[in-house]
């Protein structure tokens, strides 16, 4: 067997719509041959690796507002085609989102991220897809067009299965909406690959906790977990436990005992599958230590 | 397969090409416009030698349609030099030695001005971040590093 070490892109047309209703009408007719375009840096990597066929790539990051990120009193909202360079180097998303630049600053290079937009990341719904969990744990929504223009849709339960989302021919998401973020919160990404930088994460482990006195133990914690479960996975037994209990180091070795507990890992060329699990209880606890060193200081 | 007629700026050149949907920016420098300074690596977006500037930004010209350039700017390893006159990174690579076979070179010399021109005085880290995107194989990375340290101390001695 040969292998090509530089393989073309296949055939297919670009296409550059003039409106969010031109661009759904067109995903809706040719629906299984035609994919929304932003960044494309999944897309060409799988057209080229034969795994996608598209006839069509609808380019949707010069359309209504999905250039604009903005921050107000009601949230941060990051349009389809803001990449994530600009959101790292967003002076509201470091003072008010610091775990969302944290977790897009582990995505691959500077350069890929100069291409690289969230909503890609959130649509694209790799398990390992860095920034998801952040979005999930600020309570994230996203705004979608479709064929009966706009609509808002939860991202807890977007992703369904790798590379699968509640997403319905002539959908796009034009925005991730981000809620202000609870008062006095504080948040870790950590993020193991084979390498410290640039790789894909064999386990990443997102945390993000603030003060709640409807919880016994004064704090709400949520902790999402990727590359170990089909979907991005909430470790919810674990976060129950820190809502319950006091906190403190012999609490977060627990937590991180039912993170670990939850996930049902793959093996694969970054990992195999045990020692995924030893990694997510060793990325659980220390987020969770470093998160409360955050808040408690 | 549908053709587009795009026009941009390359290396400072205002260019009108017809281009295929499926043509990459680094096919169009390479192929249509014998701009071949720029590599192709991996065509995947991790090894970094088809880096370029785009609008300012460095960017993987691999992943890159050509027909999204419409309008843009484009500068490639031979926009570095002005006038016959090396660019700063260029001067202190060649001094430095960073440079064995290559082949990463052109993409190296484009992630470090950007970085450069974002952040005038980076660290040690931050030259190492910056530079995570492009692999080289030869070097050992320490001699870039210096390279890229040592710009930016010449370019704040001129300033």
């Amino acid at each position: 067997m040969s292998i090509n070490p530089h393989p073309e892109l296949p055939e297919f047309d670009y296409i550059r719509p003039a409106s969010l209703a031109e661009a759904s009408q067109f995903l809706a007719q040719h629906a299984g041959h035609a994919r929304p375009l932003s960044g494309g840096t999944d897309i060409f990597v799988r057209m080229r690796d034969g795994i996608w066929h598209d006839q069509y790539l609808v380019d949707v990051k010069h359309l209504d507002g999905t250039n604009d990120l903005t921050f107000t009193p009601t949230g941060l909202t990051i349009g389809a085609g803001v990449n994530m360079n600009r959101i790292i180097a967003s002076p509201e998303v470091q003072q008010h989102y610091p775990l969302l630049a944290q977790a897009c600053r582990r995505v691959a290079s500077y350069q890929l991220r100069t291409r690289a937009t969230v909503v890609g990341n959130i649509c694209n719904a790799s398990p390992a897809g860095d920034s998801i969990g952040a979005c999930i744990a600020f309570g994230g929504t996203l705004k979608v067009h479709g064929l009966n223009g706009f609509r808002d849709e939860p991202l807890q339960g977007f992703c369904l299965s790798p590379g699968k989302t509640r997403l319905q021919p002539g959908d796009i998401v034009t925005a991730v909406h981000l809620p202000p973020p609870p008062p006095g919160s504080a948040g870790t990404y950590l993020k193991l690959g084979r390498n410290t930088w640039g790789d894909l994460a064999i386990v990443g482990v997102t945390v993000l906790a603030a003060p709640d006195p409807t919880a016994a133990s004064g704090y709400r914690f949520r902790i999402l977990l990727a590359s170990v479960a089909p979907i991005p996975l909430e470790a919810v037994a674990a976060q129950e436990a820190l809502a319950a209990t006091p906190l403190g180091e012999p609490a977060f070795k627990e937590a991180a005992r039912l993170a670990a507990q939850a996930c049902s890992p793959i093996d694969d060329v970054r990992g195999s599958a045990r020692y995924r699990k030893a990694m997510v209880r060793k990325h659980t606890q220390l987020a969770l230590l470093q998160t409360w060193q955050k808040l408690t200081r | 397969m549908a053709t587009h007629r795009i026009s941009l700026t390359v290396n400072g050149s205002t260019e009108l090409l017809d281009v295929p949907s499926q043509m990459t920016l680094l096919q169009m420098l390479r192929d249509k416009l014998a701009l071949t300074g720029t590599k192709n690596g991996c065509s995947a977006g991790e090894c970094g030698a088809c880096t370029v500037l785009l609008d300012g930004e460095p960017v993987n010209s691999c992943l890159v349609l050509a027909v999204e350039c419409q309008g843009a700017s484009v500068v490639t390893v031979e926009g570095l030099a002005k006038d016959g006159v090396l660019d700063p990174i260029q001067e202190t690579i060649v001094d430095h030695g960073g440079v064995q076979c290559g082949f990463c070179t052109p993409g190296m010399l484009i992630s470090s001005r950007a970085l450069l021109d974002r952040n005038p005085d980076p660290s040690e880290d931050d030259i190492r971040e910056a530079l995570v995107g492009n692999l080289c194989r030869c070097t050992g990375y320490n001699r870039i590093v210096d390279a890229v340290q040592d710009s930016a101390r010449r370019q704040a001695g001129k300033a």
